[in-house]
């Protein structure tokens, strides 16, 4: 537990720092973020890390934890929206256009701590009558090390499981161990791990149905942003779609994707930029 | 105006739970356990009902039991809202008729979320 001083100290530091407004009761959020940043600089407590904090020339733990907090915290079913899209629209849409012996491949390009991928893998399992035994593969990428470590273990605490999830999934799909709780291992298998900047080549990565790319591309500046979404577009096959977070969109950054009418968030290829290079992959 | 009944016999926490139902426009009634609780149901049924597992007089179980016997009794979303933290508590909830589930210690948005989930609140655009 910290102290009231120290949760105040980080209020304003980050404050201060980062323009982020730390409500009294995200306590869990500061020791979930910062614990891991302690163990890192060496100190086993956020009141050490405070102490740390607070000397003069800190400034790599400073960023460290800045970063930390102001990272969008995820959850599973984040914005439901597009978790109700890929149900009721793209998965059944692909199901059909795809032959039977044709993995539907779905990315996760910034699959941070993991609930973005077992969301997914959790509505597959939910949606096992449709697919009827057809291969269906996720690839969850991310370009922290830590996160990855996090997400391959699918260790969750008890506020990041309340978080966006109805109790049914959890006691279908969960274990409980310790405080935590465990996504089941079949949900785990159906997840691909690997480590990835999204600034480098992924073509290698091949071509996929559904590309879920949320809430990342807003740290980028715009240029960036439109050399990762052209890319993108080359890893997507012709029909496939593009996912992104509720506050990004394509509009003024590239002429690759547009909109799918109705559909929040959601991206197809324009026409004419679709049969390139995708056809290789 | 949506209603909650807080059932629990912590008056702290009934008026946490009070404070984030309000902030939600949500009128509150109290209720200490679960007999307590059948008695507010009698004189109006409301939308949502937060529950206590343990509780002197009447737990959350039971009270929940006798709830959904009543003939107006199957219209409450109940959420239940309890220290008990494991898979065989929430199934049990879950199969005495408990719409959802909270594990405490909570937040606001919490408890918003799954309010949403059940249908008592609507989800923000």
């Amino acid at each position: 537990m910290i102290s009231p001083d120290d949760f105040a100290f980080f209020q304003r530091f980050l404050k201060q720092r980062s323009g982020l407004v730390l409500g009294e009761d995200k306590g869990y959020l500061l020791e979930a973020r910062l614990l891991p940043i302690a163990n890192t600089f060496g100190v086993s407590n956020l009141g050490a890390l405070a102490e740390r904090l607070r000397r003069p020339g800190a400034t790599a733990l400073e960023e460290a934890i800045v970063d930390a907090m102001t990272t969008n915290e995820s959850s599973f079913f984040r914005d439901k929206t597009p978790f109700e899209a890929f149900r009721a629209l793209m998965l059944p849409t692909l199901l059909r256009k795809r032959s039977v012996d044709q993995p539907i491949r779905i990315w996760c390009a910034a699959a941070s701590s993991g609930q973005e991928p077992y969301s997914l893998a959790i509505l597959l399992r939910e949606e096992a009558a449709a697919i009827a035994g057809r291969k269906v593969e996720i690839v969850a990428t991310d370009l922290s090390q830590e996160m990855l470590k996090r997400a391959r273990a699918g260790l969750y605490s008890q506020f990041e499981v309340q978080r966006g999830m109805p109790v049914q999934l959890l006691l279908k799909y969960f274990k409980k161990q310790g405080d935590d709780w465990q996504i089941a291992p079949e949900l785990r298998q159906m997840v691909h791990f690997r480590s990835l900047n999204l600034l480098s080549n992924f073509s290698a990565l091949g071509a996929f149905d559904i590309v879920f790319c949320r809430n990342v591309l807003i740290y980028f500046d715009l240029a960036t942003k439109a050399d990762i979404l052209s890319r993108i577009a080359k890893n997507l096959k012709p029909d496939g779609y593009l996912v992104l977070g509720g506050a990004e969109t394509v509009v003024g950054v590239t002429t690759s994707f547009a909109p799918v009418a109705q559909q929040r968030s959601l991206y197809s290829l324009t026409q004419g930029q679709a049969p390139r290079a995708v056809a290789a992959a | 105006m949506t209603t909650c009944l807080v059932v629990d016999d912590s008056s702290v926490v009934r008026k946490v739970a009070r404070r984030m139902l309000e902030d939600l426009s949500i009128e509150v009634r109290e209720a200490e356990n679960g007999a307590a609780a059948m008695d507010r149901c009698a004189e109006a049924m409301p939308d949502a009902i937060l529950l206590d597992w343990n509780m002197p007089v009447a737990s959350g179980p039971d009270f929940l039991r006798a709830l959904r016997q009543r003939e107006d009794g199957a219209a409450p979303r109940v959420i239940f809202c309890t220290t008990e933290n494991d898979l065989d508590h929430i199934a049990a909830a879950l199969e005495g008729g408990a719409d959802e589930y909270i594990m405490k210690p909570y937040d606001a948005e919490i408890l918003r979320e799954k309010l949403e989930a059940v249908g008592v609140l609507k989800a923000a655009a």
